[in-house]
């Protein structure tokens, strides 16, 4: 085994090359365009398929722990091993990246949200009853609202899991930014190009979280207010 | 768009032939690298991430340090780093550059649990071995880590379950692994590898699993059953569940 870092500045190859950038933005756009709209389809299926079953599983407690374990086991089959069980069925599309990356999301959502709605406290719950609150009005007007900064960790979470996750759709030939990366080490470890998605890839991952947190601020003015 | 015909049955037929048992890279071979790489990233993501998780638990420090790492590493996307190793390493295409990246995905849960473990003592027990005159690394070392040792086993088995998972991306980068019958199977085409595609699928994934049972039961051998009771009275509250998915 040696560690020893290459130090030799290869003249021919360099990590980073703005020259790589400027003749090749048109490819990187496109990756980057493809990376955040699967991302963002990802994440929304993902919530919307996640938050009526952490409903479900807060309403009737006995479901709650199926739920979870379901969602845990597919949690832990490696995601090259799931692509690979969608592939035959679905094909080499889109499509299979995205039924991947929305299983992936969906327990990093459904575990914060739970989480989110047992921590409503009791008392609030039967403030809300003894002022004639229905189940659905309960839900949506005290318990989902004081379950914001739960859903919204998940949401953080899954988006930057998914962000990195993208990149494995290169095996069926729709990766993102991922795309770049192994065309890069196909391509005689072209490093610029590995380099410059790899940061991407990251860049985005923040953007993206940031961009959440904003969100956030803004649909629960009261924690910011309550932090201050 | 092709699909594959019947892939289960195709599957099963092509697990059921010895060849594809025996040969050179095939299933026997190909887990073989697969536990070893894992082992040996395990291995050195445990050489430093517990006693550095040890000892900032110990000062009671940089618990910003262990959250910073956590999610930086969540960002950072496994193939990126499978690939950028390689160029770094002079070594090129052996098997330390696929360890070293795995050993990376392996620090956060391990980093995190041992840190975790040990700020979670009891404050009076520190007390009561401060005051029995024990020193800062007898503390350490009779005290704070035998407490910690059930995080330090979650911390285990959620680390090799991660490099067990991401172990078959190490196929990306001709690394070896039960990855490659997977890619194998893609490069014959879904139509005839499709079988071949899911049996690896297979693979791959009870490995995961069988991983996450056996160690799970490791991590039940090793509490306490005083602190078994208590934590899952708790809803059993894991450090580090904030892992990036391979």
């Amino acid at each position: 085994m040696s560690f020893r870092l290459s130090y030799r500045a290869d003249p021919g190859n360099p990590w980073f090359s703005w020259q790589y950038v400027r003749d090749n933005s048109d490819t990187i756009l496109a990756a980057v365009r493809e990376h955040a709209s699967l991302t963002g389809r990802a994440v929304l299926f993902a919530v919307l398929i996640a938050l009526p079953l952490s409903v479900l599983a807060y309403w009737f407690r006995p479901l709650a722990g199926p739920i979870l374990a379901v969602s845990g086991v597919v949690y832990t089959i490696p995601s090259l091993a799931l692509f690979a069980f969608i592939a035959p069925y679905l094909g080499t599309g889109t499509t299979t990246v995205l039924v991947g990356l929305v299983l992936y999301a969906l327990l990093l959502i459904v575990r914060n949200v739970v989480a989110g709605l047992n921590q409503v406290p009791p008392e609030v719950g039967e403030a809300a009853e003894g002022m004639g609150y229905g189940r659905w009005g309960r839900l949506f007007r005290i318990d989902l609202p004081l379950a914001l900064p739960g859903i919204v960790t998940g949401v953080r979470l899954a988006t930057v899991s998914t962000v990195a996750l993208v990149t494995v759709g290169v095996l069926v030939g729709h990766g993102g930014l991922g795309q770049l990366i192994f065309a890069g080490f196909q391509n005689n470890l072209y490093k610029a190009e590995i380099m410059t998605a790899a940061l991407l890839c990251v860049a985005l991952a923040v953007v993206l979280d940031l961009l959440l947190i904003l969100v956030a601020r803004l649909v629960t003015p009261w924690s910011a207010r309550r932090a201050r | 768009m092709t699909v594959a015909e019947n892939p289960i049955g195709q599957a099963i037929t092509w697990i059921n032939d010895p060849l594809n048992w025996t040969n050179p890279g095939g299933m026997l071979d190909r887990l073989g690298e697969h536990l070893t790489i894992s082992a040996m990233a395990v291995a050195l993501g445990c050489l430093v991430a517990w006693p550095l998780g040890l000892w900032l638990g110990h000062l009671g420090r940089g618990g910003g340090l262990v959250v910073l790492i956590s999610n930086a590493t969540l960002a950072i996307p496994t193939l990126a780093l499978l690939t950028i190793l390689p160029v770094v390493f002079a070594s090129g295409f052996g098997r330390t550059p696929v360890v070293v990246a795995l050993a990376v995905f392996a620090v956060p849960p391990l980093l995190a649990n041992a840190y975790t473990g040990v700020r979670q003592v009891d404050p009076e027990a520190r007390d009561a071995a401060r005051g029995m005159g024990l020193s800062g690394g007898q503390l350490l070392r009779r005290v704070e880590l035998p407490l910690a040792v059930p995080y330090l086993a979650a911390g285990f088995r959620t680390a090799a379950v991660q490099v067990i998972a991401t172990a078959a991306l190490a196929s990306f980068v001709n690394g070896g692994g039960l990855g490659q019958i997977i890619r194998t199977g893609f490069g014959i085409g879904i139509a005839a590898g499709g079988g071949q595609i899911v049996a690896g699928g297979v693979l791959v994934a009870g490995l995961a699993l069988l991983a996450e049972v056996v160690l799970g039961g490791v991590e039940r051998l090793v509490t306490p059953k005083p602190l078994r009771r208590g934590r899952q009275r708790l809803g059993r509250p894991r450090a580090a569940d904030a892992t990036g998915r391979a």
